[in-house]
C-alpha cells in the first residue's frame, strides 16, 4: 500500500548520515564513558564532543548540557529538580494551560506534594501574553515554565518576553523547546533561559535520547541518583550512540533549517488553501499566530478526528490528533479547548506535522483523500445534515 | 466491499478457533468494514418511531428511525457522529434488529453488538450503548406513537 507519514510531531525517521555515525558506537566503540580504560576514553571522548557540537549549535557552554532519556525525562529533572531544590514541599510554579503532558502531569503530580500551580490562558490563537505570567508572579513563585512551540497548533510564544518577566523576579525560567529545535532559530542566551530541554527524535534523530539545558549557575535536585554522571545530575551510564546520533541529527537540522523552512511551509500553505478551497466548512486553528512552518492544525465540522484518522489510515496516511474517545467522556484537546474552540469542532480536529521527506504529490494525495473522508463521513453524520440546514 | 464479504467475516468470527472477542487493542476488520461500509445508513420518511441519543459535545451521537409492519421491525436507517468505535456498533445494531419482532430488538444488548462484531477493543466498550440506548429509545416512541392514536 502506499504509504504517507504526516505525523513528524509525533517522530521522525532516523536519517542515514545520523545512523552512520551512530554504527561505531553500538559495535566496537562500547565502552563505558566513565571507565578510565582505551574502550571508556573512545566513549568519553566522543560523549564530550557531541556535548560541544550540540552546545555550539545552541549557544550554550557544553557543561550546560544534561543529557536524559528525551524530553519527557528532562521536562520532569527541571521541574522536579527546581521543586525539590530546597527539602521544603511548598512553592508556587508558574506554566501555561497548552503544555506537553509531560509538563502538566509533572505539576499536577507536584500539586499533590503541596505546590501551586497557575496555569496561564492562551488568546484564541493559542499564544501566552507574557504580561499574564507577570501578574501571576508571587514572592513564593519558584519556576516559569512555559513551551517554546506547541505541538498541536505550531504556536510559537513569546519565549523571549516570558523569560524577561522571570528575570526581572529573579524567577528560574524552563522552555520546553522539543518541537522547536532544529526547525526555528534557537540560542538559549538570546532567549535567556535558564533551563531548556531538547530531544532528538523529533529532528530525525534516535530515540530515546534527549538534554536539559541548566544554565551556570542554576540549582537541581536531581530525579535519577546514582553514579556521578552528568554533574551528578542524572545518574546513568550514558548512551554513547544516542548521544552521537542527537549530536549529528541537530546539526544535520541546523545547517539546513533555511531550505528546510522554505520547503516545508511551502507545502504546509498549499496543504491549507487546498483543503480550504476543496472542503466545506474547514477551520485552521491558529492561523493568524506565528507558527512552525512544517505543521497545522485543522478542524472538519460534524466529523470526529479518530474517525477521519482511521480513514486516512486505511489510505495509507498517517496523522493524529490531540483529542481521544477512550473512556465515554469526552476528551477534547486540551490546547484547541483552552484555545476557546467549541468541544464539537476540537473533536474534529486533525494535527499534521509535515517533514523534510514529503512531497508536493503527497500533498495532493492528502488532499484527494481527505475529500474522500469527509464525503464518507458526513454521509453517516447524524451532525452534517443538520449543520448544512442553519 | 460485496453482502457476501462482511457476511465471510461475521461467520469468521463465529468459528470456534476464531480470535477471542475480549480485550483487543486494535478494531478488527469485521469492525473496520462496518466503519467503511456502514449499512442502513440515511432516514426514513414514513417512521414509525425514531430516536437521538448522545451529545456531539461529548463524542457520539446517532438518530435512528424504524418502520414497523405488524410488530416487525421491517426498515431501519441511521446517521450516527463518532469514533469508527460509534460508527461500526450503530451499523451492527441496525443490522440486528432488522427484521425482528420489537420484543427480540428490546433485548439485544451491547454484549449482543460486540459479540456479533467479533469483539472491539476494552476502552471503547462504551461505543456499542449508543446503538442499543438509541434503538430501545426508537422503539419506545413507537409505542408512543401508539398509544397516541387509542
Amino acid at each position: 500500500m502506499r504509504r504517507v507519514y504526516l505525523d513528524h510531531n509525533a517522530t521522525t525517521p532516523l536519517e542515514s548520515r545520523v545512523f552512520e555515525a551512530m554504527k561505531p558506537y553500538l559495535m566496537e566503540a562500547f565502552g563505558n564513558a566513565s571507565s578510565p580504560h582505551h574502550y571508556g576514553r573512545v566513549a568519553k571522548q566522543a560523549l564530550e564532543e557531541s556535548r560541544i557540537i550540540i552546545a555550539d549549535l545552541i549557544g550554550a557552554k557544553p557543561e550546560e548540557i544534561i543529557f536524559t532519556s528525551g524530553g519527557t525525562e528532562a521536562d520532569n529533572l527541571a521541574l522536579r529538580g527546581i521543586a525539590y531544590r530546597k527539602r521544603e514541599r511548598k512553592g508556587h510554579i508558574i506554566t501555561s494551560s497548552i503544555e506537553h503532558d509531560a509538563i502538566l502531569s509533572t505539576c499536577n503530580d507536584l500539586e499533590k506534594d503541596g505546590f501551586t500551580i497557575t496555569y496561564l490562558p492562551v488568546d484564541s490563537q493559542g499564544r501566552v501574553d507574557p504580561d499574564d505570567a507577570r501578574k501571576s508572579i508571587r514572592k513564593d513563585t519558584i519556576l516559569i515554565s512555559v513551551m517554546y512551540a506547541n505541538n498541536e497548533t505550531g504556536v510559537i510564544e513569546p519565549i523571549a518576553e516570558i523569560s524577561e518577566v522571570a528575570r526581572e523576579h529573579g524567577v528560574p525560567f524552563h522552555c520546553d523547546a522539543i518541537q522547536a529545535v532544529g526547525k526555528i532559530a534557537l540560542d538559549v542566551r538570546e532567549l535567556s533561559t535558564d533551563l531548556l530541554c531538547l530531544s532528538s527524535h523529533k529532528i530525525y534523530g534516535p530515540k530515546g535520547i534527549g538534554a536539559l539545558v541548566v544554565r551556570n549557575g542554576i540549582e537541581l535536585s536531581p530525579v535519577l541518583t546514582g553514579g556521578h554522571h552528568e554533574r551528578g545530575l542524572r545518574a546513568g551510564t550514558e548512551n554513547i550512540a544516542a548521544i552521537v546520533g542527537f549530536a549529528h541529527a541537530l546539526k544535520i537540522a541546523i545547517e539546513e533549517m533555511d531550505s528546510y523552512q522554505i520547503r516545508v511551509s511551502a507545502l504546509r500553505n498549499k496543504l491549507e488553501s487546498d483543503l480550504l478551497n476543496g472542503i466545506d466548512q474547514v477551520e485552521i486553528h491558529s492561523a493568524k499566530a506565528k507558527r512552525l512552518p512544517h505543521t497545522t492544525s485543522i478542524s472538519f465540522a460534524s466529523v470526529e478526528a479518530e474517525s477521519i484518522l482511521l480513514h486516512l489510515d486505511l489510505k495509507g496516511i498517517a496523522a493524529s490528533s490531540g483529542s481521544a474517545c477512550t473512556t465515554g467522556e469526552p476528551e477534547p484537546s486540551h490546547v484547541l479547548s483552552a484555545m476557546g474552540i467549541s468541544p464539537e469542532l476540537a473533536q474534529g480536529s486533525v494535527r499534521i506535522s509535515l517533514g523534510r521527506e514529503n512531497t508536493e504529490e503527497e500533498v495532493d494525495y492528502t488532499v484527494k483523500v481527505l475529500k474522500d473522508t469527509m464525503n464518507h463521513l458526513r454521509r453517516i453524520s447524524s451532525q452534517w445534515n443538520t449543520l448544512k440546514a442553519l | 466491499m460485496a453482502e457476501e464479504s462482511w457476511k465471510d467475516l461475521y461467520e469468521k468470527t463465529q468459528e470456534p478457533n476464531s480470535p477471542p472477542t475480549g480485550p483487543i487493542l486494535f478494531y478488527n476488520d469485521l469492525v473496520i468494514e462496518h466503519f467503511t461500509n456502514p449499512r442502513n445508513v440515511g432516514e426514513l420518511e414514513n417512521f414509525d418511531g425514531e430516536a437521538v441519543i448522545g451529545d456531539p459535545s461529548c463524542g457520539d451521537q446517532m438518530k435512528v428511525a424504524i418502520k414497523v409492519d405488524s410488530n416487525r421491525i421491517v426498515d431501519i436507517r441511521f446517521r450516527s457522529y463518532g469514533c469508527p468505535g460509534a460508527i461500526a456498533t450503530s451499523s451492527m445494531v441496525t443490522e440486528l434488529a432488522k427484521g425482528k419482532t420489537i420484543e427480540e430488538a428490546l433485548m439485544i444488548t451491547d454484549d449482543d453488538v460486540i459479540i456479533s462484531l467479533g469483539g472491539i477493543p476494552e476502552r471503547k466498550r462504551h461505543c456499542s450503548l449508543l446503538g442499543v440506548k438509541a434503538l430501545q429509545e426508537a422503539i419506545n416512541d413507537y409505542f408512543r406513537r401508539g398509544y397516541d392514536l387509542d
